[in-house]
C-alpha cells in the first residue's frame, strides 16, 4: 500500500494572530510554525499502516522554502519520502490541483489529507483533491481500517458517528480520533539523523488558477468588560441571561 | 440565473440550518436582482422554505438519497445548478454539507469560501467576511471564478421571515451507479437531544470537575436548559468525555447563543473555537481563569456549589415562565 499524507505548514495553536502591511498580510513575526494538528493525526495513523501493514508513506506540501522545517520533522516521525512544490498556496482549489499532479504520478492507494488547516480552515483540499483525482473520499474521518483493497472508515457527523465502507483509492479528511493524542510522536535523535538521508524532491508547481483572493483581514472587535456576579446570587445571574442577553 | 441554496432536512423535516442558508440566500438574491431557489431532497413540506423568502423550490424525492451520501448529495445539487443556471450557490455549515461542499467545488469548478458570518459585502466584485485562524481573525474574500459557493457559518446570519409564496417542481436528478461507491453501515446518533452543532444553549465541563464521575450535574444542567454537552480538550485527552464533545480549535466549533463554561480556565485554541457563541457564561474558582477575559458573565466560585444551585434556580425559573 502506497499513501501519501498532504500536510500543511500552520501556526501553532498558542500563537496570536495579527495582520500587517495595512491589514492585508497575516504577520508571521514570532510565529512558530507546525504541522497542522489535523494532518498530523493522519500521519499518525499513517506510520501505523506504515509498521503494521507494511505501507509506504510519502509526505507532500505546498509551500516555499521556509516549510522544510515542518516537512523535516514529518520525515522524522518516520515519513519514507517528501515532496515540497514550490509554490505560495494561494487557496484550497491551487492546493488541491497541485496535490492532484503529485497524485497522478505517484500512483497512491490512500491519501490522507487534515480536514481543515486551522489557519485558512478551508476545509476543501481533500475533497476537491478526490474529485480532481477520481478517488473515494470520507470527510471528519475518526477511524480508518484497510484490509486488501477495501476501507471501513468511521466519519463524525453533527450529534454522532457513521460508519462507511468504500474502496481503495481513497482520500481521507482526517482529524483527532484517527489516532489518539496521546499517540502523536515526537521525533527521536535517530528519526532526526536519519531524515537528513531522506529524498525531499521540490517539484514546481502546475499552472493552475485560483478562485478566491482575501484582499484583507481584520481582528475581532475586543471584547467588554466581564460581569461578576457573586456565587450566592444565582437570581441575578438568571435575571441578566433573561433580561439582559435574552439567551434563556 | 436565480441563487441556488441547497436546504438540509432529516427525517423529512427541515433542519433550522436550512432556514438559516434560505434567509441568507433571499438576501444574496435581493442584492442581486434575482430570486432565490432552493433545492431539497427528501423534504415534506417544500412550500415551507416561502415563508423564509424561497421563490421556488426543486424537491428530490428518492429513495436512493434516503441516507446521506456526499457525492451523490453533491451531484443533485450541481444539476440544480445546472438547471437554473445559478451562477451562486449557498450551503450551511453542518457536517454534511462541509463534506459534500469541495465535491460541488470540483464539479462546478467554482471558488468556494466557508465560514461566512455575514451578508456579502459586495455582490460586485463578489465579496464576502468569513473567519480565519479558528476565529482568531476575519478576512475579506473576493470570489473571482464564475460560479461561486457560500458556505454561511451556523447561527452568524440567522433566519429572517420574509414570507412569498414558494412554487414547488419535482426534479428528478440522473444518478449513475458511480455517485454510490462509498456505503453508510451503521449510523450511531443520539436522538432527541440538542447537538452542539445546533443547539442554542451549550453547557461545557472542563478539568476543574476533577473526574467523569461528577459529570451528572453537567448533564441535568443540560437537561434543564435543553442544552447540549461539550468539555475542554484535555477532558476528551483524558477519555472522560467522548471525543466528540470536543469544543475548541481541533475539536469542533461552539456557535450557539449562549455558552456556559464550567471548570474551564479558557486556554487560547478553547477560547478561539467558542468564540462564535453570542453570549458566554463562565464559573471558575479562579479568578484570574483567562476566560474571565473573553466571558460576558462570570461568577468566581466552586462549580460544585454554584451548579447544584443553579440547576434548582433554573427549575424555577422554567416553572414559572413555562
Amino acid at each position: 500500500m502506497k499513501i501519501l499524507v498532504c500536510l500543511s505548514n500552520v501556526p501553532d495553536t498558542t500563537s496570536k494572530i495579527n495582520f500587517t502591511d495595512g491589514d492585508t498580510k497575516f504577520d508571521t513575526n514570532g510565529v512558530q510554525f507546525v504541522i497542522n494538528p489535523n494532518d498530523e493525526f493522519g500521519l499518525t495513523r499513517a506510520m501505523w499502516f506504515k509498521e503494521k501493514q507494511g505501507a509506504t508513506v510519502h509526505v507532500a506540501t505546498v509551500g516555499e522554502a521556509s516549510t522544510e522545517p515542518t516537512i523535516r520533522k514529518a520525515l522524522a516521525i518516520g515519513a519514507d519520502e517528501a515532496i515540497r512544490v514550490n509554490a505560495i498556496p494561494t487557496d484550497g482549489y491551487f492546493v488541491a490541483e497541485q496535490l492532484a499532479e503529485i497524485v497522478k504520478n505517484g500512483e497512491y492507494d490512500l491519501v490522507i489529507a487534515g480536514r481543515e488547516s486551522i489557519d485558512y480552515n478551508g476545509g476543501m483540499v481533500p475533497g476537491i483533491l478526490a474529485s480532481l483525482s477520481g478517488m473515494n473520499f470520507v470527510n471528519t474521518c475518526i477511524s480508518l481500517e484497510i484490509e486488501g483493497n477495501n476501507a471501513t472508515a468511521v466519519r463524525e457527523i453533527d450529534g454522532g458517528k457513521e460508519k462507511i465502507s468504500t474502496t481503495m483509492p481513497l482520500v481521507i479528511g482526517g482529524q483527532k480520533g484517527l489516532v489518539a493524542e496521546s499517540d502523536l510522536r515526537i521525533p527521536n535523535m535517530r528519526g532526526i539523523m536519519m531524515a537528513r538521508q531522506k529524498k525531499l524532491n521540490v517539484v514546481e508547481p502546475i499552472s493552475a488558477s485560483k478562485a478566491t483572493d482575501d484582499v484583507k483581514f481584520e481582528k475581532p472587535a475586543p471584547k467588554g468588560q466581564v460581569k461578576l456576579v457573586d456565587a450566592d446570587n444565582i437570581d441575578e445571574l438568571i435575571n441578566l441571561l433573561h433580561n439582559e442577553a435574552k439567551v434563556i | 440565473m436565480s441563487v441556488l441554496v441547497y436546504t438540509e432536512s432529516e427525517n423529512g423535516k427541515f433542519k433550522k440550518n436550512a432556514h438559516e442558508v434560505a434567509s441568507y440566500a433571499y438576501e444574496v438574491a435581493k442584492q442581486m436582482g434575482t430570486t432565490a431557489t432552493a433545492i431539497s431532497i427528501n423534504a415534506n413540506e417544500s412550500e415551507s422554505l416561502g415563508d423564509y423568502g424561497v421563490a421556488k423550490v426543486l424537491n428530490v424525492s428518492n429513495d436512493r438519497l434516503k441516507t446521506f451520501n456526499a457525492k451523490a448529495f453533491a451531484n443533485v445539487v450541481g444539476q440544480a445548478a445546472q438547471k437554473e443556471n445559478a451562477k451562486v450557490i449557498i450551503l450551511s455549515s453542518s457536517a454534511d454539507t462541509k463534506f459534500l461542499a469541495p465535491i460541488l467545488t470540483a464539479q462546478l469548478k467554482a471558488g468556494y469560501v466557508p465560514n461566512v458570518v455575514s451578508a456579502p459585502e459586495s455582490t460586485s466584485p463578489f465579496q464576502v467576511k468569513r473567519t480565519v485562524f479558528s476565529n482568531k481573525g476575519f478576512a475579506f474574500t473576493e470570489i473571482t471564478s464564475e460560479i461561486k459557493i457560500i458556505g454561511v457559518s451556523n447561527n452568524a446570519f440567522g433566519s429572517s421571515e420574509n414570507k412569498t409564496t414558494a412554487t414547488v417542481e419535482n426534479f428528478e436528478p440522473s444518478l449513475g451507479e458511480d455517485l454510490f461507491t462509498t456505503k453508510s453501515i451503521e449510523i450511531d446518533k443520539v436522538v432527541g437531544k440538542a447537538t452542539i452543532a445546533d443547539a442554542d444553549i451549550v453547557v461545557s465541563g472542563g478539568r476543574g470537575l476533577k473526574g467523569p464521575e461528577n459529570w451528572g450535574m453537567i448533564e441535568e444542567l443540560a437537561e434543564v436548559l435543553g442544552a447540549a454537552t461539550a468539555c475542554s480538550k484535555p477532558v476528551s485527552d483524558l477519555g472522560w468525555r467522548p471525543h466528540g464533545e470536543h469544543v475548541g480549535q481541533t475539536g469542533k466549533p461552539v456557535a450557539s447563543n449562549l455558552y456556559i463554561a464550567i471548570g474551564i480556565s479558557g486556554a487560547i485554541q478553547h477560547l478561539a473555537g467558542v468564540s462564535s457563541s453570542k453570549v458566554k457564561v463562565v464559573i471558575n474558582t479562579d479568578p484570574e481563569a483567562p476566560f474571565f477575559k473573553a466571558a460576558d458573565y462570570g461568577i468566581v466560585g466552586d462549580a460544585f456549589e454554584v451548579v447544584p444551585k443553579l440547576i434548582e434556580k433554573l427549575k424555577e425559573f422554567k416553572a414559572q415562565n413555562a
